[in-house]
């Protein structure tokens, strides 16, 4: 008999409650309980970045979170960045500037993106290649993935200085 | 409203398949969910080489939750071996793998059961509960003869030799005024990509019918091996390819799990999943590169090439696999690169060892040879006293001399020849690029601590081999159209290159073309993405279809509209005649069914090539490279979309990169890996490599098929060792250091540079 535990979070907006075994992932609970499959797994081990979703703000590897830990939390995944008819500015960034081949590491690194642009929207070029450096990606090079998050930028600073108003 | 007037081949359009992968929308393998689904784990063995005495899986099936564990006893009869998909010597029979261990096993990772339960999680826990008794045998870690041979049929461990080649090298060495002759290495690696692999078999009892889901690369021919071991007819199994994150050669071939979870969903009909982890990913997937070479090279004094003899040796792990020799086989025939050398002998020695088997990783032989080669050149050029650019620019075969044959270097390969091209004027941009003229009075400099070098590397690369590959385009009734296509699909943007080529031919807007690839169920036959091939074959193949749909939409219309086909043009979504009258796609397609095949055969292979330029630093106290700036100058004959291009190439520069200071499969002496994880096998990240530049020019279009294309996945990464280390080597040149030996890390630098201080301590 496996024992479950009810968890409720909230999930890109959305009140939710599952119920999972004790030792079950974040990730796993996001993408098997709400079928939400655009959180890849690339080590399950903390390295790679491809489980990467926002936590109350805070980019976080799901893979290393367990889902009960996620009781009374806010978690974004990168379903919530945009849909395809409507992608969001960092999204768009990406198509423009060939950010993405297979796409596989690609969520991870727009949650990882758009988590630090909404804390700082002016990192610069430095601060943007450490804090990706988490990420790994085989097939881009990561030059274009850079440029991407510098062109993003634009959109997080309007957005910082409307929640100023 | 529609851009269709402005062809799309030949500019960077914005990729179809995006929106879906960067909403979360994309479908990779372990996405698929099924009704009643259970998931495999597979027990690897822990040891080297070993005789199985037993295996008792009892406590395992008592363990709830647990359907089956499968070990070669209920696999019943002879143990299905992995066939030699590409060159298969009778040679490298003995020694393919059988799909499941029986009563040996030979590497650590290979598999001895498979156990499949209701969760991932309750199937892990059970492998820990089957008890596998070893008889330990003596692991294999090198080159020779062992105590415990690997397999009964070599005891020295040797499963291939040969020696090929042309001209006269013997002659060419005795009356040669210098001769040098040096030993080099690249170490053992892998593709790594970040999706690891998974598939999902389906078997529906009611139709004797199996479903493959997670499929790439070949998956005709791996349909056809299945069906074989299933003993089922090939119509009865569908490979199924959907999205699929990186392959870089190793994904896709046919492996031990290709059988297996195919073989557990029929026997307990009920569908099974299974999705490699990382751990296993790293044991169990192709391996690669792990060669080493003796290279001579006899010139004048004057840095004229006259002959060049090699002896490649590569560790091909335990079992040959799909790909055969084709590493080491590269590794010989790329050897002699894009130079004029008249006289070339080269010997191939594979062996087994204890390890992962061995197999293709993106510019397979290629990397290792133009490292060697040009590593050699660079000596050579240090002890005659000649510019290193100087006497690339002397030996380069020139335009006037192709198409320039290599015949005689692969012994079961027929006669090939460098095609098109201008190998001397890429050179020069490329030094052009780098700033050559201004930075080579940097070389060896000692400079705010650390030392500046640079490198050049010069590289033939081969793409676009045969037989052949089909598509089929079919307009809709609501006037879009669909493409399928034989080519996998493994994230390199292929359905957009594909489209664009539609496009242009049918006029047909971009945004109403889906394209479907890879899977069996599209096609009666189709012949998979490897060797570069995808885009000069399957976009052949595409434009074939194309051209003749839109003679049958004409036609079609002609009678519509009762004018001529020769004035009638397709625009807007309409075909629209040379009086203003009018007729849209979508009726056409309404009225009568509007499809055509396209195919394209060409067995001759077509030749990319480039050069290299690397600016490095080296601190001489840490041993730590940082890259300056590097470029990457291809002709690649036609790009179809230079974003793509360009991304390929820089992505393939970084993999390189890796290559060179990082991606190293380390092994002890009982043949344990030792870094089987992320924590532990080392990738470039996006801090390491921030200044690179590809450039790609489309000067001399191929002959060979109708885009004038050539390979271009494989480019960016074939130089890069060549490149970076002759810019090391240069930067330390001063202190005495040469490199023969990847990868390049600090500690071996240092290292590398200590011995040389400690052998003339004078100097600085
Ligand atoms: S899957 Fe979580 S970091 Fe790799
Ligand atoms: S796009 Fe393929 S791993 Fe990043």
């Amino acid at each position: 008999m496996t024992r479950t535990v009810a968890v409720h979070l909230t999930v890109n907006g959305a009140a939710a409650t599952i119920s999972v075994e004790p030792r079950t992932t974040l990730t796993d609970a996001l993408r098997n309980e709400l079928r939400l499959t655009g959180t890849h797994l690339g080590c399950e081990h903390g390295v790679c970045g491809a489980c990467t979703v926002i936590v109350d703000g805070a980019a976080v590897r799901s893979c290393l979170m367990l889902a009960v830990q996620a009781e009374g939390r806010d978690v974004r995944t990168v379903e919530s960045l945009g849909d395809a008819a409507h992608l969001g500015p960092l999204q768009l960034a990406f198509r423009k500037h060939h950010a993405l081949q297979c796409g596989f590491c690609t969520p991870g690194i727009l949650t990882t993106a758009h988590a630090l642009l909404s804390e700082e929207p002016d990192a610069d070029e430095d601060r943007i290649r450490d804090v990706i450096s988490g990420n790994l990606c085989r097939c881009t090079g990561y030059i274009p993935i850079v440029a991407a998050i510098m062109e993003a930028r634009s959109a997080y600073l309007g957005v910082q200085a409307e929640a100023a108003q | 409203m529609n851009n269709v007037s402005q062809l799309l081949v030949g500019h960077p359009v914005e990729r179809m398949e995006d929106a879906r992968f960067l909403s979360g929308s994309g479908l990779f393998v372990d996405d698929l969910e099924r009704d009643g689904m259970l998931h495999a784990a597979i027990l690897r063995s822990s040891i080297a080489h070993a005789d199985i005495v037993s295996i008792d899986t009892s406590a395992a099936l008592r363990m709830p939750g647990v359907h089956a564990v499968i070990t070669a006893a209920d696999i019943g009869g002879e143990i299905p071996v992995i066939p030699l998909r590409l060159a298969p010597l009778p040679e490298f029979e003995p020694f393919r793998q059988p799909v499941i261990a029986a009563d040996k096993v030979r590497y650590v990772g290979e598999p001895i059961a498979v156990v499949v339960a209701d969760s991932r999680a309750i199937a892990e826990d059970a492998l820990e509960a089957i008890d596998v008794q070893f008889e330990a045998l003596s692991a294999v870690t090198g080159r020779g003869a062992t105590e415990d041979a690997l397999f009964a049929c070599a005891d020295d461990n040797v499963s291939l030799r040969y020696s090929a080649g042309f001209g006269d090298a013997d002659a060419a060495f005795a009356n040669a005024d210098y001769v040098r002759t040096e030993r080099f290495s690249v170490q053992r690696h892998t593709a790594l990509p970040m999706e690891t692999r998974g598939l999902l078999a389906e078997w529906d009892s009611s139709s004797a019918r199996l479903i493959v889901t997670g499929a790439t690369k070949v998956t005709f021919y791996n349909r056809r091996a299945l069906a074989k071991m299933l003993d089922l007819g090939q119509d009865d199994i569908d490979l199924i390819e959907i999205d699929v994150g990186g392959g870089f050669g190793v994904r896709g071939e046919f492996y031990p799990e290709d059988f297996l979870i195919p073989f557990a969903a029929r026997k307990l009909a009920r569908p099974v999943k299974w999705i490699e982890d990382r751990r296993e990913h790293l044991m169990a997937i192709n391996h690669s590169r792990d060669v080493a070479c003796e290279l001579s090279i006899a010139c004048r004094s004057d840095g004229t090439m006259l002959g060049l003899r090699g002896a490649v040796f590569s560790d091909m792990g335990a079992y040959i696999r799909t790909n055969g020799g084709v590493v080491p086989a590269k590794a010989a025939q790329f050897l002699p690169g894009p130079y004029r050398i008249p006289n070339v002998s080269v010997s191939v020695e594979t062996f087994m060892t204890s390890k992962t088997p061995v197999g293709t990783y993106r510019g397979p032989g290629r990397f290792e040879a133009n490292f060697f080669r040009e590593r050699l050149i660079d000596m050579v050029a240090l002890d005659l006293g000649i510019d290193v650019a100087e006497i690339r620019r002397k030996n380069l075969i020139t335009e006037a001399e192709l198409p320039y044959p290599i015949d005689g270097l692969v012994p079961y390969e027929g006669p090939t020849s460098y095609d098109t091209g201008n190998y001397v004027e890429v050179f020069e941009r490329a030094l052009l690029e780098i700033g050559w003229r201004d930075k080579c009075h940097l070389q060896g400099r000692l400079i705010d601590g650390v030392r500046h070098g640079i490198g050049l590397g010069c590289f033939v690369e081969s793409g676009g081999a045969g037989p052949k590959e089909n598509a089929a385009l079919t307009l809709e009734r609501d006037g879009s159209l669909t493409i399928a296509v034989g080519s996998s699909v493994l994230g390199q943007g292929l359905e957009t290159v594909l489209g664009q080529i539609a496009a242009d031919t049918l006029s047909i807007p971009f945004d109403r073309i889906r394209v479907l690839h890879g899977s069996t169920t599209l096609l009666d036959e189709g012949f998979g993405t490897y060797h570069s091939r995808a885009v000069v074959m399957g976009g052949s193949a595409v434009l074939d279809a194309a051209k003749k749909l839109r003679e049958k939409i004409l036609e079609q219309a002609a009678n519509h509209l009762g004018r001529p086909n020769s004035e009638l043009t397709i625009a807007d979504q309409h075909v629209v005649a040379a009086n203003g009258a009018s007729v849209s796609l979508a009726a056409l397609a309404t009225e009568q069914v509007l499809s055509a095949d396209g195919t394209f055969a060409n067995t001759t292979r077509t030749y990319s090539y480039g050069t290299h330029a690397a600016h490095v630093t080296v601190d001489p106290r840490t041993g730590r490279v940082e890259i300056l700036d590097y470029v990457a100058v291809e002709d690649v004959g036609r790009a179809i979309n230079p974003a793509i291009v360009h991304g390929q190439a820089i992505g393939a520069i970084v993999q390189g990169l890796g290559g060179v200071f990082f991606d190293h499969l380390v092994y002890d002496e009982e043949a344990q890996l030792l870094n089987a994880s992320l924590a532990d096998y080392l990738v470039p990240t996006a801090s390491d490599f921030p200044r690179l530049r590809a450039v790609t020019l489309e000067l001399r279009p191929s002959l060979t098929n109708p885009l004038g294309a050539k390979g271009a996945g494989e480019g960016g990464i074939v130089a890069v060792a060549a490149a970076t280390a002759n810019a090391v080597a240069a930067a330390l040149t001063p202190l005495g250091v040469e490199i023969h030996h990847l990868p390049l890390t600090p500690p071996r630098l240092w290292r590398l540079i200590k011995d040389a201080r400690d052998r003339t301590p004078t100097a600085a």
